[in-house]
């Protein structure tokens, strides 16, 4: 790599892992939802905006496209953000569904607790 | 026609410069190039990879620089 591009500090030499959440009405998509920001303020990757996948806004879509990593995080088996990337022509992602790791939709706390717990799931995906 | 060259000013970012240049010359039409440094100005348009070029508002790429066949066709 050219060294001023390694010392820039621009955007320029690797895109950015980017995670999307369903962040639906449910308790699990809130769930899903605090802990991708979680995630971002803690440096793991930058949370993305889904609705601007399902808008198909160009800049958004370009920049999904040149990321590093992206991961998708669904509260449920109905996989919407799963679903939305794929739509939107993205298939190389990793997807985390909290059903799968024993959270119940409509009986999911969402506590410190519980996000800590998806956030450390999600952080394997990310690495 | 308007086109935005987003990128601080790396390496990477002057070929995109460059390569729009080289295409508007090559095609011959009248285009207005503007070159957005600023972070937050690419955050509004949803740009947080760069190099981007910007036609008419459109994002046509991000995180690379285009070829100059690419930004010829997006300006025809």
């Amino acid at each position: 790599m050219n060294p001023l591009q390694a010392s820039c500090g621009c955007a320029c030499s690797a895109g950015p892992k980017l995670i999307f959440s369903c962040s639906g009405a449910a308790d699990v998509g809130e769930l899903a939802d605090q802990a991708a920001r979680t995630l971002t303020r803690d440096g793991h990757g930058k949370m993305f905006c889904l609705a601007g996948i399902g808008g198909r806004v160009s800049g958004i879509l370009k920049s999904t496209e040149a990321a590093a990593s992206i991961l998708a995080i669904d509260g449920c088996a109905l996989d919407c953000a799963e679903k939305s990337l794929e739509e939107a022509g993205i298939t190389r992602f990793n997807h985390l569904r909290l059903t799968n790791l024993g959270f119940e939709k409509g009986k999911a706390n969402v506590n410190t607790d519980s996000i800590a717990q998806v956030v450390e799931k999600a952080k394997l995906f990310l690495s | 026609m308007e086109i935005k060259v987003c990128g601080p000013g790396c390496p990477n970012c002057e070929k995109a410069q460059k390569t729009v240049e080289a295409a508007i010359a090559a095609k011959g039409v009248q285009v207005t190039v503007t070159k957005v440094t600023d972070f937050q100005d690419m955050a509004k348009l949803g740009i947080f990879s760069t190099p981007a070029v910007v036609i008419d508002g459109k994002v046509k790429c991000a995180g690379r620089a285009p070829k100059q066949s690419e930004v010829e066709a997006w300006i025809s």
